[in-house]
């Protein structure tokens, strides 16, 4: 087929619907015009308009982390590239795939202080995988794909396109997608033999092994998914999660031992202290997974896996390191394993599961139980137990006391249902994220579950969601504090609470009617099944407000500068002593 | 009060090295902006850097890094730099086998007399080339490693040097090994 000449807006358009997108998020303004013109002209590609650009971004995460699929999002120039930023570092750090476009002043005007212009490229780079200004037709057609390529290949992570209008209104040839290889970009997917080898050779020996898995298990596909679980079992090893990873390993199995980390569970992280041989898989030994560097378990031998060759003695030195797709890793890995007959020392696995049965005895995830106050942990139980017969039960959530408690009390058997924003920590990314998880999920139970502080700052999406119908269902634990901060300040700053308390807060219940949703609320614990049922019976958008106990802590915890070892609990709190003055200084 | 951190803090407490990087990376813009803002972004020193196109029908340039860190710094330098999207290759000329370095200068020089007798003198001895000469000063062009450029720079200095401009070192490899393929 000859190529065809048309304007850039229409080679764009065309690209995505070549690329598979079905949907973008977005909002127009002057130099995306042309583009929302196109729009209008066809009916492949749905187009769902936010209220604020940044919700654009993290709606796009919510639909890739949930479909495996690149999102795409389309921004106008200027400020609508700039609102944009946020989600594109939340989504470098968390690995996830995206294409945002964003118009541009025309070429003539870059560098002019023309209205609405902004170096979108130089203020993208630190926070992109990788970026790209068109400054010539030609190559449009081009960079549109190779986006595309560079979005999910190797380690995911979010690719900006620049489009200046006068590309974008100009006429040029496309080219449709091939699969060249990129001249430069070719990530290794298949790992080396020999680590793999060495790996097992290290894990067949272990006494006392931990398996710790991340998001990257999640981003290689539900194939890496069902690997990790075949491995796992194969082996009879002990396995944690990331809060990334939930999902990644079936909650619900016997071997899984809770998310590991600055509040993850005692049994994970005490093995992950005492073990002797621990195999990291897709994670990436991040500054809330370790806790105190140089305790960080002490005296193991470490395999790491990881696709990306940046990861690998970054913060901890690896004794064994297979850079590769974690998917294929693990396919060859139970090669391996199977091939050389790897016999684990049953009797020391044994004794090993019996001294992590004894820390698990010790129920650190037990809470005080309140007749008179709902507590919010109790709030997280009675939603999990009230949906898990549910098949498709989505979950996302702010950043806070609230999605810890999530993390520790939701159980998630498969991966790509439990979207949170693990390395940037963007407070207004639950809901949002949960209009993008719906928007591909239409038939799916979406839940945000929320603090009354981070839904305020995208709450302006509620409007989106009522636009296109989406039952996105609200669950606000509401303490009236900033509650990680106030728990911070409790620990660290003799409890005076600078800043942290929510004052003028809104009606919820209000709030959401007047944007034409449901409004639910709950103050006592024994009002608390009957509005999460009355909520997952109520077909429109809810915004189910739970009044929460309003000093409670998130516990258990590893104070910042402690060691795995060095966990508190919420029953033994001395906070006057719970940090030390080292570590006071750190985050 | 102690200043640990848990993001500083390196418990594997090692020597500064210092390490010369060549990058292969595609000529296009904002190229050596990724590069710089990594560097800066990340905290890793760049005690010099150089840049041109070396291959022009590829689109290629060059980019020769001289960095300092510890071992573990320097691989977390090279495996950075590898993730950029128009790199090609990464290659340590300092662990990866002997190399070539140099370097450049322009040295202006003021004075008359047995100053200016003394500074053609020493430009001699370091083979350094007189490329502009007035009645009252020199500019000297010397081409070597760094440690001898500093020495002549020093020598210089009573004598009346005003002006300096230096390019970075440049670095390739010994041998018969090319880390850019054929034409």
């Amino acid at each position: 087929m000859a190529n065809v000449e048309m304007n850039g807006s229409a080679i764009v358009i065309k690209a995505l619907h070549d690329q598979g997108v079905d949907v973008v998020f977005g909002y127009p303004g002057g130099a995306v015009l042309p583009i929302y013109d196109e729009i209008f002209k066809q009916n492949k590609l749905r187009h769902i308009l936010v209220r604020q650009e940044g919700g654009a971004v993290h709606a796009a995460e919510g639909y890739a982390r949930s479909t495996g699929k690149v999102g795409c999002v389309l921004v106008t120039s200027g400020p609508g590239a700039t609102n944009a930023v946020t989600g594109l570092l939340d989504a470098m750090l968390d690995s996830i795939p995206l294409v945002c476009l964003c118009g541009q002043v025309p070429t003539h005007l870059i560098g002019n202080d023309a209205f609405q212009e902004a170096d979108t490229t130089g203020i993208t780079r630190p926070c992109t995988k990788h970026n790209y200004l068109v400054k010539d037709i030609k190559d449009l057609a081009r960079i549109m794909h190779e986006a595309f390529y560079v979005a999910q290949s190797g380690r995911p992570g979010p690719v900006v396109i620049d489009l200046p209008k006068d590309i974008l209104m100009g006429m040029g040839e496309y080219m449709p997608p091939t699969k060249v290889k990129h001249k430069s970009y070719n990530p290794r997917v298949k790992g080396d033999i020999s680590d793999i080898k060495d790996a097992v050779k290290l894990l067949a020996k272990a006494k006392k092994p931990i398996i710790y898995a991340g998001g990257g298990v999640v981003n290689s596909g539900p194939g890496a998914a069902q690997l990790l679980k075949q491995f796992t079992q194969l082996t009879g090893f002990p396995i944690t999660l990331t809060l990334m990873g939930l999902g990644a390993y079936p909650a619900s199995d016997s071997q899984y031992l809770g998310m590991l980390g600055m509040h993850g569970t005692y049994e994970a992280n005490m093995s992950m202290h005492d073990c002797d041989v621990m195999l990291c898989i897709g994670a990436r030994f991040d500054d809330r997974i370790t806790g105190r560097l140089d305790a960080f378990s002490p005296n193991s031998k470490k395999i790491h896996v990881d696709i990306d060759p940046s990861s690998i003695n970054k913060s901890v030195r690896v004794d064994v390191a297979v850079v590769g797709d974690v998917g294929h890793v693990l396919e060859d890995m139970i090669k391996v394993w199977r091939a050389s007959q790897a016999k684990v020392d049953q009797k020391a696995l044994k004794q090993w599961w019996k001294k992590i049965e004894d820390w698990r005895a010790k129920d650190c995830l037990a809470y005080q139980k309140d007749a008179k106050v709902i507590k919010p942990q109790l709030a997280i139980q009675r939603l999990y137990e009230l949906t898990k017969h549910r098949k498709d039960v989505y979950i996302t959530t702010e950043v806070g006391q609230h999605q810890m408690w999530a993390a520790q009390y939701f159980k998630f058997d498969k991966p790509n249902h439990w979207m949170t924003s693990g390395g940037l920590g963007t407070m207004g990314y639950g809901l949002p994220a949960a209009m993008g998880v719906q928007v591909a999920h239409p038939d799916a139970l979406v839940i945000d579950i929320a603090g009354e502080a981070s839904i305020l700052m995208n709450i302006q999406e509620l409007s989106t969601i009522m636009q296109y119908g989406l039952p996105v269902k609200v669950f606000i634990l509401n303490n009236q504090y900033m509650g990680m901060v106030r728990q911070w300040q409790e620990l660290l700053h003799g409890s005076r609470y600078s800043e942290s308390y929510m004052q003028a807060l809104p009606d919820f219940v209000k709030l959401a009617e007047s944007f034409g949703a449901v409004g639910l609320r709950a103050t006592k614990p024994e009002e608390l099944d009957d509005v999460i049922t009355k909520m997952l019976e109520t077909e429109n958008s809810v915004i189910c407000e739970i009044a929460v106990a309003q000093e409670e802590n998130c516990f258990p915890m590893i104070p910042s500068g402690a060691a795995h070892n060095e966990m508190i609990f919420g029953a033994d709190v001395d906070t006057e002593n719970a940090v030390s003055e080292d570590g006071m200084v750190l985050v | 009060m102690a200043t640990t951190s848990i993001y500083g803090e390196n418990p594997y407490h090692e020597d500064v090295l210092t390490h010369t990087i060549s990058v292969l990376v595609d000529n296009e813009p904002g190229v050596l902006a990724r590069v710089i803002g990594l560097f800066s972004g990340r905290g890793y020193n760049i005690e010099s850097l150089t840049v041109a196109e070396t291959r022009h029908k590829q689109g290629l340039s060059r980019i020769t890094i001289v960095t300092s860190g510890t071992a573990m710094i320097i691989e977390q330098i090279k495996a950075q730099l590898g993730r950029l999207v128009p790199v090609h290759s990464v290659s340590d000329l300092t662990l990866d086998g002997p190399s070539v370095e140099r370097e450049l200068a322009l040295v202006k020089v003021d004075g008359t007399g047995e100053k200016r007798v003394e500074a053609l003198r020493i430009a001699d001895i370091f083979r350094a080339r007189p490329v502009d000469a007035t009645t009252e000063s020199f500019v000297f062009e010397i081409v070597g490693n760094t440690e001898k450029l500093n020495a002549f720079i020093e020598l210089m200095k009573p004598l009346g040097l005003v002006d300096l401009s230096r390019t970075g070192v440049v670095a390739i490899a010994r041998g018969p090994e090319s880390m850019e393929g054929q034409d």
